[in-house]
């Protein structure tokens, strides 16, 4: 994520410089007023904190291992403004002293990771713990979408940083000056590794943070939860009620789907490519290229592993497609719950017998 | 510096709480090395710290405008020669700068070779290799270890405090100098603490933490550490009130250029000048 010296031309590093500075000079001007003399050692202090926490190495659920940036803890704990001066601080010291980052690329790295990241993590959290109360599982589940969200966002505009590079600036014969891979290369290559490894270990520390404030230091967590309920709104299955109407709601709601008109791309069955109205669907959604005449042998050969109990959700037996919509929903939802409910008796049973 | 060192057996890799106390270690032992050769009485040492700060900066920048490689090649030729005059070591620099950027960029611009369309230079059937390609590789990693190299050369011979006063001369706000003065030194407190809680951990520790235990030990180590931070600005902020702190930052410049400072800025006017007219 840290993006060295070379890998975006100077005019990009100080087009990105010059976006940043007005979210600095309004971040400046707000903690400063907010809060005068205690600027200097808050920030100070909590930038350093950064800077060790992007030290951690985390475990992963996988068995692997990740680096997070505490971005999200920063924008929870100190809110938006403070998070992104505090950040920046660290990513400065970062590239001026441990060359982590380049010193040309200072602005476009606090773009990203700061004022991105910071932004994106406080609307993301306040969006999804709402008016909770602080000591709410709900607000932990908001600091890990906050993470992962703002994470990956950030990484999202650094790719597109790197995607543009070898459009502007190459030499007479044509090579690359800077990062050398288009958008069409440089949009995966980034997002798979945050979208997986770097998000995940965001998402760790940032709810991992939450569920340890809650109980240790829940003062900590009031300055972006402004209306937060004064005692917690319910603890286990009453307080994922809505959650429940919400998920009902969402299943008998399933047939819209039927509404929808054309093929989803790239979800063909062998027989779409023998299928004229099928293929003239296929046509549409892939820029009017034809489809082969026959169904590709990998496809034809796989398809034809494992056949599904209620295939394209319109189960065999029922005539009512809008029916067969919200069974399928119904006995998908169904079997996730089941799901986690064995993995839960199994992961408590297991503990259980350990102790 | 005041920061333990770990005997050698817990830079090894192992399990997370050791890699977590390596790698805060090793940053640790940079910033201790850092700070002994830059009291160290080498060339670049003795350099008015305003002079190596523009000129260094001055370089970077040419390095990453410039459009050929030569002109690259010959700014990392300067920096070698930089490093060498001034009791850098090549081998700590191979260690702390050229080795990293190598693996990371290396990794970074290796695939380019072959995905970079061109005129082919090598065919195998599957792979062809590109002039272009390999341009555009040596272009990423000749310019990430040039700079990189370049800014270590700062911070390897200039104390961090000096570098602070430095940009003060460059008219960078100075409750930005103050706040990065002051956040260096808190790195090295709160990276005590952090070493202090791990390696206390590790000592508790019998067998092999679960992958879940292990996880929740990272984020709790982080949330005691947020707790102590924040306690910590509470004190520091306290502290700097009873000295009479009201919100007004001075910092005090008592830097005066010498006749060898200004050979020094010409020097650096002339290769930047020759670098940039070469990499035009």
């Amino acid at each position: 994520m840290h993006i060295p010296d070379g890998y975006l031309s100077p005019s990009t590093c100080a087009g990105l410089c010059a976006a940043a500075a007005p979210f600095w000079y309004v971040a400046l001007q707000r903690m400063k007023r907010a809060l005068h003399t205690r600027l200097v050692p808050l920030l100070s202090v909590f930038a350093a904190f950064s800077f060790i926490v992007m030290m951690f190495n985390l475990p992963l659920p996988g068995g692997t291992t990740g680096h997070a940036t505490g971005v999200a803890v920063a924008a929870i704990v100190l809110g938006p403004w403070a998070s992104i001066l505090a950040i920046t601080t660290a990513l400065i010291i970062q590239a001026l002293f441990f060359g982590d980052g380049g010193i040309t690329a200072i602005g476009a790295n606090s773009f990203n990771m700061a004022i991105i990241g910071s932004l994106t993590a406080w609307a993301v959290y306040r969006l999804v713990s709402g008016r909770s109360a602080i000591e709410s599982p709900r607000r932990v589940f908001a600091a890990a979408c906050a993470g992962y969200v703002s994470i990956n966002l950030a990484a999202l505009a650094a790719a597109l940083e790197f995607g543009i590079q070898p459009l502007l600036f190459h030499d007479a014969s044509g090579a690359p000056l800077y990062a050398p891979y288009p958008l069409k290369i440089a949009l995966p290559a980034m997002m798979i590794g945050h979208l997986t490894v770097a998000g995940l270990a965001e998402l760790v520390i940032s709810a991992g943070v939450v569920a340890y404030l809650q109980k240790a230091d829940p003062a900590l967590l009031t300055t972006t939860a402004p209306g937060a309920a004064k005692a917690p709104v319910g603890v286990g299955w009453k307080s994922t009620k809505p959650l429940w109407f919400a998920l009902a709601a969402l299943m008998i709601l399933t047939p819209l789907g039927i509404l929808a008109a054309g093929s989803a791309w790239g979800e063909w069955a062998p027989e779409d490519f023998g299928n004229a109205a099928a293929r003239q669907q296929i046509a549409a959604v892939s820029g009017n290229v034809a489809p082969p005449a026959a169904a590709p042998v990998g496809i034809a050969r796989l398809a034809s592993v494992w056949t599904a109990p209620m295939p394209r959700y319109a189960p065999p037996f029922l005539r009512s497609p809008s029916f067969g919509y919200l069974l399928s929903a119904i006995a998908g939802s169904g079997l996730t719950i089941l799901v986690f409910l064995s993995a839960g008796w199994a992961s408590r049973s297991f503990r259980r017998q350990r102790e | 510096m005041g920061v333990a060192k770990l005997p050698k057996a817990a830079r090894v890799k192992g399990n997370f709480i050791e890699r977590t106390l390596a790698s805060l270690v090793s940053a640790s032992e940079y910033a201790a090395s850092a700070e002994a050769l830059a009291a160290s009485g080498g060339a670049l040492q003795r350099v008015d710290p305003r002079v190596k700060v523009f000129g260094l900066f001055a370089l970077i920048v040419i390095v990453a405008a410039s459009h050929g490689l030569s002109a690259i090649g010959a700014l990392f030729v300067a920096a070698l020669a930089m490093a060498l005059t001034s009791r850098v070591r090549l081998r700590r620099l191979a260690g702390w700068v050229w080795l990293p950027v190598l693996f990371f960029t290396g990794t970074v611009a290796a695939p380019a070779i072959f995905l970079t369309p061109g005129a082919p230079v090598f065919s195998s059937g599957i792979l062809t290799i590109t002039q272009q390609g390999l341009r555009s590789a040596a272009f990423l990693i000749s310019r990430a270890e040039t700079a990189a190299t370049l800014s270590a050369l700062l911070v390897l011979t200039t104390p961090w405090p000096w570098v602070l006063k430095s940009l003060r001369t460059f008219r960078c706000p100075v409750v930005l100098v103050v706040i990065l003065g002051m956040t260096y030194r808190y790195i090295f407190v709160i990276l005590e603490s952090a070493l202090d809680m791990f390696e206390s951990r590790k000592s508790r520790t019998v067998g092999v933490l679960e992958q879940a235990d292990r996880r929740r030990l990272a984020t709790a180590s982080a949330g005691v550490l947020l707790s102590k931070s924040l306690q910590l600005s509470g004190e520091v902020h306290l502290a700097m009130q009873s000295r009479g702190f009201r919100g007004e930052v001075h910092v005090m410049q008592d830097f005066s250029a010498k006749a060898r400072d200004w050979c020094w800025l010409g020097g650096f006017a002339a290769v930047g000048v020759a670098a940039g007219w070469i990499g035009r």
